[in-house]
């Protein structure tokens, strides 16, 4: 169904109205009787041992009403890691504990000593101004080759700073198909670290209600019940039970708010200390220091080919960056979403990837859009083309030539691949992006002096992470299923309590769309309720583009679930047998007949059983479903970037920039549309603007919007976007996920491009970002040769 | 305390305020008008952008002392009970916000550029969101929710 408001419409957000109307509720927009207000005081040094903190003159600070430290958190545990890696000779990663107040040593400019908490915000900062530490300072680690040779370490536990040496496929097969190749690709580079920058900064309001002896915390959380789980059970000690966990309308994720921080805990265990409520809101220049980074990985790279350009075999040799501690979910993300992406949409028979992970004085890099995968997209699809340009062939045919085409098809990295169709999205990006005609216009440039480039990229994106079987045997430390309820009430209307956490992504209009389609009733009788751990039953939350996928198809189960029961009541007041009773347009029909009850009058009778089969079915219309996935699911896509150089300046002008994505079957284009939008924009400002810079001694040098530099709409272009579809094969949705895709697969289309328009110039790679700095230098250099 | 004296959306107000309080403390924490946001502390973001005397201001950097005797307009008196200005229903027509933490300011600057320029190009939108900042929607559908209010308000003015 295209039209109406089901499955495939565009039909507009149900609430837009709400934050158009400055009506949206965020965590800092909410206020408690009696609230206190917290302010860190954070390291300004990357490392130091803590000498004497002075707290004197702070205490006699007006309004303030208690500060903390390490010392008052003795009885607390630290923040938890959720995946244990295991490396390559068996042994589990190094794990150090992540204090929630820096004890004895502080180890990343941002890390918090000390918590000061006043009846203002402006009491609390005054009182943190004199709040007087001595930071006895020490080496700061922040070069990741510089770390594993030894001398300073961030923790007692990794003297070389080594957290784990991983490894994923066969080696010996890699070096054997090396040993045939025709040629070999090598490539050094660097995925720059990134802010992920959510416009919404994180904040946490913690509450204790001594009478129920329950605790409350908001939060700008993606997955309130995993803070729920990873807080209550590992920091704090609190029982479900006694702690509810609410995040609200939330600003802005993308992986930067999975993460349990330090700072949730303290609002939470704090306010019962104190006996009032609590609430953080961080500064932006607070985010930059103690937000999740993301990427930061150092490179080398090598991809054999036979004579006629087959790949045979790929080896990858990665740093990551892990930051001073472990976050939620990084050990996770350059190895299993990492490693496993190396097979792109290509055929490679053989893959060695290695992984050494790096402890360092700086912020902890954990998931942001894509986590992994855009690292292992860049790596190979800067290889692919670049080895096209040393072999002389054709970026796009190089590619299609390697090509999967059977499907299921294993990868030599341990996934399957369920379904897919390259060549379909190649075809749709190469005539949107009139790919024949560019010679012509790289031509037309040249006399106008600039110098044009397109670059290809082909990814492949691994979404909804799972199953739960198979990430625990890999280290996770949850299950990656999601859970649904939907409750129907007596006159029809349905509630629906889903796991998935909507911090932009529009749950409210695509969720009840699904539900409205499914059960035949109109989209304003759905109402879609999340982000509230007292409300919904239980939910691992929105990342790694699983909210479709993983929470819309517990959904569904607990929608057939919904259905099959009142087929059952249907069958009683029809006086048919259920194997008679079809479900269709919101009605149970007695096959062949036009006897039938609607959608409607079988919630009624769930409710008021009087003419009801009450010794078989209990009354009431409400079901639980968990849906645990058989597999990821695999979206990929083709984009093409073409830009044009400016040589007097460097300036890269992105003239168009085209995507073609198979994301399996759609339920709201037009939402779908604005997730790539916001992903392009995202991995275009990863090509050519965003970098975050730390001096030798640990510095943020980035730290702000003054010096990082975030994509503006005058930085980008208009996108041409389109889709293809082949239907995920193991969910009833046939989804596959659209949230990250677009980082993913536009750096390296970017940067191909770059490399292309400046391919006259010897140039074969630039790091990202590609600034009109750095390509201005490298012209300088290259000129000479270009003029000859 | 010293106070201020403001109109805000239509209303007068009086408000005892620290010289140092900004504009944006006094709206969202005493006026409890909460539709204004806060995204960065160098003024860079635009979340925090309202009408001042008719004209965009980003409000965390304007001290509250500033607007003594202004007339300012939010998000929430942009309009009225469940109607939209043209600027919010071109917002939701083209999908222009998706977590809606930058949408406030967005809204309350595209509708001072279309007061200044009643039929901007997409170069000239473009330079002019400059100094709004969404992480979101890669600005796409915010470009083509202006060129759909700019036409809905041209068209309006045309049949007035
Ligand atoms: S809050 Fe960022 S510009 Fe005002
Ligand atoms: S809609 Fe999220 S920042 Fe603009």
């Amino acid at each position: 169904m295209t039209t109406g408001t089901g499955i495939g419409a565009s039909i507009k957000r149900r609430e837009d109205f709400r934050f158009l109307k400055g009506l949206g509720r965020y965590t800092d927009d909410m206020t408690m009787p009696n609230m206190t207000y917290c302010v860190f005081v954070r390291s300004p040094v990357a490392h130091a041992k803590l000498g004497k903190i002075d707290l004197t003159a702070a205490s006699k600070s007006p309004g303030v009403v208690a500060i903390f430290t390490a010392t008052d958190l003795e009885a607390v545990g630290g923040v938890p890691c959720g995946w244990l890696v295991t490396d390559r000779h068996n042994k589990p990663m190094i794990e150090p504990k992540h204090p929630i107040l820096a004890a004895g040593k502080v180890r990343h400019v941002g890390d918090p000593a000390c918590a000061v908490i006043a009846e203002t915000y402006a009491q609390a900062r005054d009182a943190a101004e004199k709040v007087s530490i001595d930071y006895q300072e020490l080496a700061a680690v922040v070069d990741m080759k510089k770390a594993m040779l030894g001398g300073a370490a961030v923790h007692d536990e990794a003297p070389n700073n080594l957290c784990f040496d991983w490894e994923l496929g066969d080696k010996a097969a890699a070096d054997a198909a090396f040993a045939k190749a025709a040629h070999i690709c090598k490539i050094d580079l660097i995925n720059n670290r990134l802010v992920p920058n959510a416009m919404e900064p994180r904040a946490a309001i913690g509450a204790y209600d001594l009478a129920t002896e329950e605790h409350t915390l908001v939060t700008t959380s993606q997955n309130p019940h995993v803070i729920r789980l990873l807080m209550g059970a590992f920091v704090l000690g609190i029982p479900e039970h006694k702690l509810r966990v609410l995040s609200p309308d939330v600003g802005g994720g993308f992986g930067s708010k999975i993460f349990h921080y330090a700072e949730e805990a303290l609002v939470t265990w704090g306010a019962k200390k104190i006996g009032r409520p609590i609430k953080w809101v961080a500064e932006r220049s607070e985010s930059f220091l103690s937000d999740a980074h993301g990427r930061d990985h150092v490179t080398h790279a090598e991809m054999a080919f036979d004579k006629d350009g087959m790949a045979l075999g790929l080896k990858v040799d990665t740093l990551a960056n892990l930051g001073a501690y472990l976050s939620t979910f990084a050990p996770s993300v350059p190895t299993w979403l990492h490693g496993t992406l190396m097979a792109g949409q290509y055929m490679t028979p053989a893959i060695h990837v290695n992984v050494k992970a790096m402890f360092t004085n700086t912020v902890p890099v954990d998931a942001y859009r894509g986590a992994g995968r855009p690292e292992a997209t860049y790596v190979l699809e800067r290889l692919m083309s670049k080895a096209a340009a040393e072999m002389g062939m054709d970026q796009a045919e190089l590619r299609r030539r390697n090509f999967i085409r059977k499907f299921p098809y294993q990868t030599p990295v341990a996934v399957v691949y369920d379904t897919g169709d390259y060549d379909a999205h190649l075809d749709k990006a190469l005539a949107l992006a009139d790919y024949k005609g560019f010679e012509a216009r790289r031509a037309a440039a040249k006399a106008r002096g600039k110098l044009r480039g397109i670059g290809v990229s082909a990814y492949i994106e691994a979404c909804g992470i799972a199953p739960s079987s198979l990430v625990g045997a890999l280290g996770a430390r949850a299950g990656l299923y999601e859970a649904a309820t939907v409750r129907v009430n007596p006159t029809g209307s349905v509630a629906v309590m889903t796991g998935s956490h909507s911090h932009g992504q529009g749950h409210d209009t695509t969720f009840a769309q699904v539900v409205a389609d499914k059960l035949g009733i109109g989209i304003e009788m759905v109402d879609i309720v999340h982000g509230d751990t007292a409300k919904v039953p239980f939910g691992m939350g929105t990342y790694g583009s699983r909210s479709l996928a993983v929470g819309g198809t517990a959904i569904v189960e607990a929608l057939n679930k919904v259905i099959d029961k009142g087929r059952r009541i249907a069958a009683h007041l029809l006086e048919a047998s259920e194997a008679d009773i079809v479900f269709e347009n919101g009605a149970y029909q007695v096959k062949g007949t036009d006897r039938k009850k609607t959608f409607g009058e079988i919630a009624l009778t769930a409710y008021v059983p009087h003419k009801y089969p009450i010794d078989k079915i209990e009354p009431g219309l409400e079901e639980t479903a968990f849906y645990d996935p058989k597999n990821f699911t695999f979206p990929s896509g083709t984009y093409i970037c073409e830009i044009e150089i400016d040589p007097a300046t460097g300036e890269t002008q992105i003239i168009k920039f085209t995507a073609a994505d198979d994301f399996g079957n759609i339920v709201n284009p037009m939402i779908v549309e604005g997730q790539v939008h916001g992903g392009l924009a995202q991995g275009i400002g990863q090509a050519l603007l965003e970098n975050a810079v730390y001096d030798d001694n640990g510095q943020l040098k980035s730290g702000s919007y003054m010096d990082y530099c975030m994509p503006r709409a005058d930085d980008l272009p208009s996108f041409d976007i389109t889709t293809t579809n082949t239907p995920c094969t193991h969910n009833p949705l046939g989804v596959k996920g659209c949230g990250e895709a677009g980082a993913i697969g536009s750096p390296p289309a970017v940067i191909n491009a770059i490399c292309d328009a400046l391919r006259d110039y010897g140039v074969m790679h630039m790091d990202m970002p590609a600034t009109p700095e750095k390509i201005w230098r490298a012209l300088q250099v290259a000129m000479p040769k270009a003029a000859e | 305390m010293p106070h201020v004296t403001m109109e805000v959306n239509g209303k007068a107000v009086k408000v005892d305020v620290a010289p140092s309080a900004l504009l944006v403390e006094v709206l969202r924490r005493d006026l409890a008008l909460t539709g204004t946001h806060v995204g960065c502390d160098t003024s860079q973001c635009g979340a925090c952008v309202v009408h001042m005397n008719g004209a965009s201001v980003k409000s965390c950097t304007v001290l509250a002392m500033q607007a003594n005797g202004a007339k300012i307009v939010t998000i929430e008196g942009l309009s009225q009970g469940t109607n939209m200005h043209p600027v919010q229903a071109a917002f939701k027509e083209a999908h222009g916000l998706q977590c809606g933490f930058c949408t406030p300011g967005m809204v309350m600057s595209s509708a001072d550029l279309l007061a200044r320029n009643p039929n901007p190009s997409e170069t000239e939108i473009r330079s002019w969101l400059k100094g709004n900042i969404c992480r979101c929607t890669g600005y796409h559908n915010i470009v083509k929710a202006i060129q759909i209010a700019a036409d809905t308000m041209s068209k309006k003015a045309a049949a007035e």
